[in-house]
This record gives structure tokens, C-alpha cells and sequence, in this order.
């Protein structure tokens, strides 16, 4: 996904756009209200993550111009601010959702699935790989014609082998990715998931390989 | 104990108002008596001297000496004005020529020394006290000028009887002036006293969000205390500003570097090479959660007191606040498989109170159902309204509370004994309480049957 | 020796136990029901025979109350009272100035009760002294004297009359004796005060050669026989008993003034028994009293109604003002000027 992050605080911006492309979204900042007009009339972006206090203006105010002039550019806005009242206030405003700082990036992720599905346009991002087509944001996977759902833990370890496919990725690179920080998770956690995603694909030409002592692999037949 | 200086005004006022009205009827009492004593006696005199100088008039000289024809109204006139015994004596120097020869004139007069129109001295005679009146009057007898003395005594039982009826009439009037002062001071007191009232009224009207200056008019001795109380409400209005920047400030300057630090440290952690490193990086963004998550509470915390203290009264339908909420957190629960079950939204419930209070708090006990849910589960959220009370139930699949006690759960930073490993502050279901009491509800926790927990969250219905 | 000593004391005794004023009378009421509990003494200027039905009513009502009533003339009471201190209990008497002067000069004794407080103002004075009954002093005149002619209605017509028939009258006319009689000297006196018309009376009376008398019995009794045949200045209530029989005498009522005694009672101060003395005071004052004295002792009780529907009854009013005729040099100038209307060269 292609992101416009407006954030004044530098060293937070460079973090999180540093972050978000190792998941291999591409990321625009915008330090200002005015840098980020400019940026917005210079390309298309899928989401913008908008902090509410900028140098030249309070976020609220770019917001309600936005929908205004009916831009309708999805528009998360991420805020350090405590008020409960803000969160109700921001979402009547145009909004389409709100995370309170430090946030976890899964969640993020999750959002902003939410947010796209909810505004449609799931059909442009279908991912075909060996034998199936994929739809990260409506969880589908078609097999043979086959629609199958796939659960959240699965959809997103598809996702994850399908961004590298031949790649190896480890049992720890994988429960980083799959489980939150704070969960203690068995090593068995993993093979759970990877033999139920298996019995998702089967039929699709599609597998996913076990290296002994390093990790899977998704590859095609 | 009461308080010193703590007599109610009124009374005070009363009280006093009682004592100078009883001062001045007493003082009226004996002004009355000595004015009206007095008047009397000298109407009482003038009608002894009358008889004296009728008596007086009757004196006559001659050749055979001093002679007195005793004129009768002169003591027929006195005896009717009173039943007084009557005395009297005419005499020329000691001798008396006629009358009671025991009732004495001042020493000073013998000779011509006396006053020739009647003067009063109260005098002792016999076996009681008289008034006399005493005058003197020169008549010729036998050729030669002869000073007679003539005195009139009364007993006092006639001006005695006055004085009493006086004394008696000066103590009523005395009494029914006091009587009138006190239903008048009481009165006064009351009216007196109503600005202070209606001051009191005027501020006491005022909601629990208004910090405007009291502008109500009142007289000038409650001026100095209304601007002692604007002053009170300007300070207190700086103090909440204070606070309420502070916490706005607060928030941003600890939450925006644990976004950074946490960025970095996910960062950091997909470059790890050593499990080694890996175990560190996962343990400084496990406590950088913490620190945010503590962070969010204690502000929330604050937030609530600080709401809660000038708590807004406004109507608040549950049913459309608890379908926004399972949509926010919709997409945390997605993340474990976690599925929200949302029931009994499909009619209006409402309640009075802080909308945003109210959502704090459910919002907390959804993130600790979601929190403690295994994957996969199952989350309930239900709004029921029975009795005069909204219910909104929140029910889970996860640990339970191990025997721990809902009091126990919800002290602050209390943590139950089988979530060590799951981060928490400890502080939601502190928050939870609050808000239910500030509310006039309250706040159940319970285990369920076949595992989990149950929250129940009430609130009165409006 | 010894027996001419005892008869010695004994008369000493006798004349020193003897009154030192002179009694009329002198009566003893033994107590009835037996037992004597207490002696009630009694001075007074009215008759034995008068009061006795009140007394015995008196002590059959109070068994055990003996009864001394002692009998004087009026001048002969104030004198045992001021003079002698005499020991007594109660003292009546009709001369109403003596009485007053009693009081005044402090020797009676206050007392207080209902029966006295509802006596009628006038009728009392300063709770020492009460009137018990209101007698008229009237005229009585032998219908033959008037000689077919109505009785004279005021004094003018008496004197007129007493002028026109000097024969009729030379001689036959009574009245008190000022000079010796207490009451007959407080009603001309009262008359002199009220009508201006009395002195002319007294010398045309006085040029009749008048008979006077010290007290009322003999000068009734020289009525009835026709010695006299006009008495002036006679208590009604004495003499409408005893020419009650007759219809030879009438009693008149002059209507310009009919002067109306009070004959009254006090306690002395130094009574031996106040108590006793009250208790018989409250007992003329009351229902039984009131009723006896009308209807036994023929004396009219105090009654104001009556008063009031006989405009011409005068009360001698109860005041100090009695005492102005009692002043010595008062009382002296006023006998030389009876004496002088009455002894006519």
C-alpha cells in the first residue's frame, strides 16, 4: 500500500515509515499541513495517516476540508492526545479510524484492512500465485474455483510467505509476525497454523515446505 | 461539636433584637412608673394644698385671738379622691389652736419661717406615713400680727393605690411593647437575612460545569464574600485549565518517544540475527507496551476523575454507544480470531449521564475480555434494561478470575493472579468502578459457568 | 382583819373594775350548746332589746360563743374606745362622725372580706370602718297638730307651718339636744350643710320654747302620750315600731333632703379577739344577718336599689368630711349659733 504519513515529529516518522516498509507498503511523509497538500496533489495514496498537532494547524481542520472538498482518501488518525472525547470527535469529523500512540503495527495493519474493505475497491488487490488468487482484504481464497475463507492468523501467514515466495522464513520470524508481543506462545503455536494454511491450499498448486531446522517456505509445484 | 461562631444569624439576630426590645420595655416600665409616680403625687399635692389654703382661708382674728371656721368640702374633696385617713393641726407657734397636736411641722419653720403657699415633705405619724402639706399665714389678732401654721396630712394608701394601678398598666404596656418587638424583630430577621438566602440559592442553582463569576446582586455587606468566591471560581477554573493542559501535555510527551522507541524496536527485531537479541528487542517492546498501555490508563484515570467531579447529565442511549464501541475494537479482536457477539442494540436504552465516561468504561472491560480471550473464541456484548437499571453485559471465554475477589480485581493496579503474563496496568477495572458510582450504578464480576468471566456494568435508566 | 381587808379590796376592786365610762346597759349571752369556747365583747349605742334576735341567731349558729353586749351613748363609746382603750370586740354605733374619727385617728383595725368588699362603696371606708343598716331621719308630727292641712313636704313648708300656729306648737315641738347628743348634733349639722333653709328653721323652732332630748325614748315617749306633738330629726327605724299601733302619729319624710344614717361597725385595734369581733361583723353583713336586722331589729339593711328609687334619701356620706364638724373651735362656733337661734329673749 502506498502511504502519506503526516507527522511533525521527525524522529517518530522516520521510525514508523522505516517500519512500514519493511512490510513493504511504500510510505510519504509530510511534516506540515502545506507540505502535505503538496505531496497529495503529486500522486495517489491508498491511506493517510494523519497526526492531529502539526506546525501550521490542528489535523481536525485538514480533515474536515478534505472531506469537504470530497477527497475521500481513507484517513487514520494517529494521536498522542488523551481525551476520550477526541476519538468521537475526530471519527464525527471524517475520519475513518483512530489509533492512540505508541500503536501496535499489526493493528495498524488490521485497520487499515478494515477501513479499505469497508470503502471497496477489494477487487484491485487480488494476488494470484501458482494456483490460487488471493484477496488479503476480504480474507478469500479461490482454489480451483474453490472459495475458501481463511482466518485472520492464516490470512495473514499467507500474506507474509506470499510477500517472498522460495523464501525460508523462520518459526521466530513467523510467531513475531503471527502472535502479539505480550502473548507467550508454544512452539507448536506455529505448526498449527502452517498445517491448517496447508489444508487451505491444497488443490492450488501451491505448497508450503517445512526446512528442518530453519523454517517453511511457500513455493509453487 | 459544633463548629465556634456557628449560632445560626437569624437567631443571633433575634436574640439580640429580644434583648434591646427587653431592655427598652423595662426601661419604658420604669420610665412610665416614675413619670406617671410623679404626676400623681402632684396631683395628689395640688388637692392637699386646695384643702390647706381652703382651711387657710378660713382663719380669722380677732379679739379673743386666732380662730378657724373648718371649711367641710375642703375634707369632703380630699376623701373622695381617696380613702386616705386625714390629719390636721392650724397652730400659732407651738400652741395648738386646733387639730391633732402631734402632727409637726419642720423645725425650720417655727417663728415666721415657713412658706406662705403650701410645700409637701413626707413625714412619719403615729403608726404610719403622711404627705403634709404646710403653709403659713399672718393674721391680725388681738392687734398684733400673728403667724398661724397650717397643716394637712394624708395617708399614703391613695397615692400607694396609683402608683400600683400605674406600675401594673406601665408593666402591660411594657410587656405588649416587647411582645410587639419580638413578632417584629423576628420578622426583620428573616427579611434581613433573605439576600443572603438568595445568594445562596443563586450559586447553589448553578450546574456542575459552571465556573462562570457569580454576578448575582447583592448588598454590600455580601459583596466582599461574592468576591471572594469569584476569586475561589477563578483559581479553581485556572486549576481544572491547569490540568486538563496537563494532562493533554502529559499525554503527548510520553506517548509520542514510546512510538518512536517501539517503531525502532520492531525494526530492530526483523534485523535480529542471535535469539539473544531477539529475546531483548520482544522484552523492550513488551515493556514499551506496558509503559503505554499504564500511560493510557493513568490519563484515562485522571480523565475520569476529572470528569466525574463536575459529572454532565446528559441523555445517553447505550444502544447505538455499544455498537460503535464492538466496531472499534472489531479489528483488535480479528486479530486472535476473537469474534464479538453484539446483542440487544436493536431498541433505544437510554441513561443520564457522561457519554464519554460511560464509554471509557466499557471499552476497558471489552479490551480485557479481548485481552484474555484464547484465539478463536468467542466475546458476548449485551444491553438488556430491567428495573429501572440498564445492563451491559460482557462476557468471555478466557482465564477467569482463579478465585480472585471483584474487590480484590478492582483496587488500583491490582491484578488478578493468573494474568502475569498478559500486560495490564491493572487500573481498567478501577476505572470501570468509578464511573459506574459516579453514575449512581455499579459494577459486577463474576465467573462463568464453563470457563471465562463475566462483566456486568449497570447503570440507573433515565 | 382579814375580812375587813378582803371587803376592802373587793370594793376597791369593784370600783376599779367599775367602767370608767358610763354604761346604759350591760348584758351577758352565755353561750349555748354548753361548753363556752369564747367570749365575743360588743359595745354599742344600739338597744339590747333591738339586737337581741340577731345575737341569739348569731349564736345558735355559732354554739360556744358567749356574748357580752354592753350598751352606752355615743359619746360615752368613742370616749371607752380613744380615752380607756376599753377591751371590746366590735363597736357599733350611729354616730357616724364618731366612728370615722375612730378610724381616722387609727383605732380601728382593717378587715377584709367578701361580704365587706360587696358592700356598696359609700357604704364603707377604707376597710376599717361599714355601715351594716341605712335608717332615714324623719319628722314625726300628731295628725291633730295639722289640723286637717296636708303634712308640710319640705322644710320651708314646716316652717311656714310652724310659723302660722305657734300655738299649736308653743312648747309641744322635740328634737335632740346637740350639745349632749351625738347624733342628734350630726344631724343638724348635716342639715346646716345641705339646705340653707335649716337655720331659719332652728329660730323659728327655737322661738317655740323646743323640748330637748338626749336620746330617742323618752322624746318618742312624750310623742304618744301627747306631750309633743312633733319631734324633728327622729331615726325612722326607732319610731316606726313604736307608733306603728297608732294612726294619731305620722311619719314624714321631708322632701328636700331626709338625711339616712348609716349605722356602722369597726374592730378596734386592740380587740381581744379581732377574729370574733369580724366573724359577728361578717355575720350582719350576710344573707341571715341582712334578713333578721330588716325584719327583727326593724332596721333597714344597706340597699342601694333604695336608694336609688328615693331621690330624696341623703346618706350622710362615710368620709373625713364627718370629722370637720367634730374640730373643737368648729364645734363651738356652731353651738353658740344654736344656742343663739334657740334661747330667744
Amino acid at each position: 500500500m502506498r502511504f502519506l504519513m503526516i507527522e511533525d515529529s521527525e524522529d517518530l516518522a522516520q521510525s514508523v515509515a522505516e517500519r512500514l516498509r519493511l512490510d513493504g507498503h511504500a510510505v510519504d511523509r509530510a511534516g506540515s499541513l502545506a507540505e502535505a497538500e503538496d505531496c497529495l496533489s503529486a500522486a495517489p495514496y491508498d491511506l493517510i495517516l494523519l497526526d492531529l498537532s502539526l506546525p501550521d494547524g490542528d489535523g481536525r481542520g485538514f480533515l474536515t476540508r478534505q472531506r469537504r472538498a470530497r477527497r475521500d482518501v481513507p484517513i487514520i488518525v494517529m494521536t498522542a492526545r488523551a481525551a476520550v472525547s477526541d476519538r468521537v470527535d475526530v471519527l464525527d469529523l471524517g475520519a475513518d479510524d483512530y489509533l492512540t500512540k505508541p500503536f501496535d503495527f499489526a493493528e495498524l495493519e488490521a485497520r487499515c484492512r478494515a477501513v479499505l474493505r469497508r470503502r471497496g475497491g477489494a477487487s484491485e488487490t487480488v494476488q494470484r500465485f501458482a494456483g490460487f488468487t488471493f484477496n488479503p482484504l476480504t480474507a478469500q481464497l479461490v482454489v480451483a474455483g474453490e472459495a475458501r475463507e481463511l482466518r485472520n492468523r492464516e490470512l495473514r501467514l499467507l500474506e507474509i510467505l506470499l510477500a517472498a515466495p522460495e523464501r525460508i522464513f523462520s518459526k521466530a520470524q513467523l510467531c513475531d509476525r503471527l502472535f502479539s508481543y505480550a502473548e507467550s506462545v508454544s512452539d507448536n503455536a506455529i505448526e498449527v497454523y502452517i498445517a491448517r494454511l496447508r489444508k487451505k491450499l491444497e488443490g492450488s498448486g501451491a505448497r508450503i515446505d517445512t526446512v528442518r531446522g530453519i523454517g517453511y517456505r511457500l513455493s509453487a509445484q | 461539636m459544633r463548629p465556634r461562631g456557628a449560632i445560626s444569624l437569624r437567631a443571633r439576630l433575634v436574640l439580640q433584637l429580644l434583648a434591646l426590645a427587653a431592655g427598652l420595655a423595662v426601661l419604658l416600665f420604669v420610665t412610665v412608673r416614675t413619670v406617671a409616680g410623679d404626676a400623681a403625687e402632684e396631683t395628689l399635692d395640688g388637692v392637699l394644698g386646695a384643702a390647706t389654703l381652703a382651711i387657710a382661708d378660713e382663719l380669722r382674728g380677732g379679739d379673743e385671738g386666732v380662730t378657724v371656721d373648718l371649711p367641710h368640702e375642703a375634707f369632703s374633696i380630699l376623701g373622695s379622691i381617696s380613702e386616705d385617713r386625714i390629719f390636721y393641726r392650724v397652730a400659732v407657734a407651738d400652741a395648738t389652736i386646733t387639730g391633732y397636736a402631734d402632727l409637726a411641722a419642720p423645725a425650720a419653720w417655727a417663728g415666721a419661717a415657713g412658706p406662705s403657699s403650701p410645700e409637701f415633705f413626707t413625714a412619719p405619724f403615729r403608726d404610719t406615713e403622711v404627705r403634709v402639706a404646710a403653709m403659713q399665714r399672718v393674721v391680725l389678732a388681738q392687734g398684733r400680727p400673728v403667724t398661724v401654721t397650717v397643716l394637712v396630712a394624708q395617708t399614703r394608701s391613695g397615692q400607694a393605690a396609683i402608683a400600683s394601678r400605674v406600675a401594673n398598666r406601665a408593666a402591660g404596656i411594657g410587656l405588649g411593647v416587647f411582645a410587639l418587638a419580638a413578632a417584629l424583630s423576628i420578622l426583620t430577621a428573616g427579611s434581613v437575612l433573605r439576600p443572603i438566602n438568595r445568594l445562596a440559592e443563586a450559586v447553589s442553582r448553578r450546574g456542575p460545569q459552571d465556573l462562570r463569576s457569580v454576578d448575582h446582586p447583592s448588598p454590600a455587606e455580601l459583596r466582599p464574600l461574592v468576591l471572594a468566591l469569584n476569586g475561589f471560581i477563578a483559581r479553581l477554573r485556572a486549576a481544572l485549565m491547569r490540568t486538563e493542559t496537563f494532562i493533554t501535555e502529559a499525554a503527548h510527551h510520553i506517548r509520542t518517544p514510546l512510538a518512536t522507541v517501539r517503531a525502532r524496536a520492531e525494526i530492530a527485531l526483523r534485523r535480529a540475527e542471535t535469539d539473544e537479541a531477539r529475546e531483548t528487542l520482544r522484552a523492550v517492546i513488551r515493556a514499551v507496551e506496558e509503559s503505554a498501555r499504564s500511560a493510557s490508563q493513568l490519563l484515562d484515570h485522571a480523565t475520569v476523575v476529572y470528569r466525574s467531579d463536575r459529572l454532565a447529565r446528559e441523555p445517553v442511549d447505550l444502544a447505538p454507544l455499544l455498537e460503535r464501541l464492538a466496531q472499534s475494537v472489531a479489528p483488535t479482536a480479528e486479530l486472535k480470531d476473537v469474534t464479538l457477539q453484539v446483542a440487544g442494540t436493536g431498541a433505544a436504552v437510554r441513561v443520564t449521564g457522561d457519554a464519554l465516561l460511560i464509554e471509557a468504561a466499557l471499552r476497558n472491560l471489552l479490551d480485557n475480555a479481548v485481552k484474555y480471550s484464547p484465539p478463536e473464541t468467542e466475546v458476548s456484548l449485551d444491553l438488556a434494561a430491567a428495573e429501572g437499571a440498564a445492563c451491559v453485559t460482557v462476557a468471555d471465554r478466557g482465564r477467569g478470575l482463579s478465585g480472585s475477589k471483584q474487590a480484590d480485581l478492582t483496587r488500583r493496579f491490582a491484578r488478578g493472579a493468573n494474568v502475569g503474563d498478559v500486560v495490564g496496568s491493572g487500573l481498567g477495572l478501577t476505572i470501570v468502578e468509578e464511573v459506574a458510582a459516579a453514575h449512581g450504578g455499579w459494577f459486577d464480576l463474576t465467573e462463568r459457568e464453563g470457563g471465562g468471566t463475566c462483566a456486568q456494568f449497570y447503570l440507573p435508566l433515565a | 382583819m382579814r375580812a375587813v381587808l378582803f371587803a376592802l379590796g373587793l370594793m376597791l376592786g369593784t370600783i376599779t373594775a367599775a367602767a370608767a365610762f358610763e354604761v346604759e346597759e350591760d348584758t351577758a349571752f352565755a353561750a349555748t350548746g354548753g361548753a363556752q369556747t369564747a367570749e365575743l365583747a360588743v359595745l354599742s349605742t344600739t338597744d339590747t332589746e333591738v339586737l337581741r334576735p340577731v345575737i341569739l341567731a348569731y349564736q345558735a349558729r355559732n354554739p360556744g360563743i358567749a356574748l357580752r353586749y354592753t350598751v352606752a351613748n355615743s359619746q360615752q363609746v368613742f370616749a371607752a374606745i380613744a380615752d380607756d382603750g376599753a377591751a371590746y370586740d366590735l363597736v357599733i354605733s350611729s354616730a357616724m362622725d364618731l366612728q370615722m374619727k375612730l378610724a381616722n385617728d387609727g383605732f380601728a383595725r382593717p378587715y377584709r372580706s367578701a361580704l365587706t368588699d360587696a358592700l356598696p362603696k359609700w357604704a364603707r371606708w377604707q376597710d376599717l370602718l361599714f355601715a351594716f343598716a341605712q335608717e332615714p331621719v324623719v319628722l314625726i308630727m300628731a295628725r291633730a297638730a295639722l289640723d286637717g292641712q296636708p303634712p308640710p313636704r319640705t322644710r320651708r313648708e314646716l316652717t311656714q307651718l310652724l310659723r302660722d300656729a305657734p300655738d299649736r306648737f308653743m312648747g309641744r315641738i322635740g328634737t335632740y339636744d346637740p350639745e349632749t347628743s351625738g347624733a342628734g348634733y350630726l344631724f343638724v349639722t348635716q342639715d346646716a350643710r345641705l339646705s340653707d333653709t335649716f337655720w331659719r328653721l332652728a329660730e323659728v323652732m327655737g322661738g317655740l320654747a323646743p323640748q330637748l332630748y338626749d336620746s330617742s325614748a323618752p322624746m318618742i315617749a312624750d310623742l304618744q302620750s301627747g306631750r309633743l306633738v312633733l319631734a324633728y330629726n327622729v331615726l325612722g327605724s326607732y319610731a316606726a315600731p313604736r307608733i306603728a299601733g297608732s294612726d294619731a302619729l305620722a311619719l314624714i319624710e321631708l322632701e328636700d333632703h331626709t338625711l339616712t344614717l348609716l349605722r356602722s361597725a369597726l374592730v378596734p385595734r386592740n380587740a381581744p379577739a379581732p377574729e370574733l369581733g369580724a366573724a359577728f361583723l361578717d355575720f350582719l353583713l350576710g344573707p341571715e344577718g341582712r334578713s333578721l336586722i330588716a325584719t327583727e331589729a326593724g332596721l333597714p339593711p344597706i340597699n342601694e336599689a333604695a336608694l336609688a328609687a328615693q331621690p330624696h334619701l341623703r346618706p350622710i356620706r362615710l368620709d373625713p368630711g364627718l370629722l370637720v364638724y367634730l374640730d373643737a373651735l368648729k364645734r363651738r362656733a356652731f353651738l353658740e349659733e344654736w344656742q343663739a337661734a334657740l334661747i330667744q329673749p
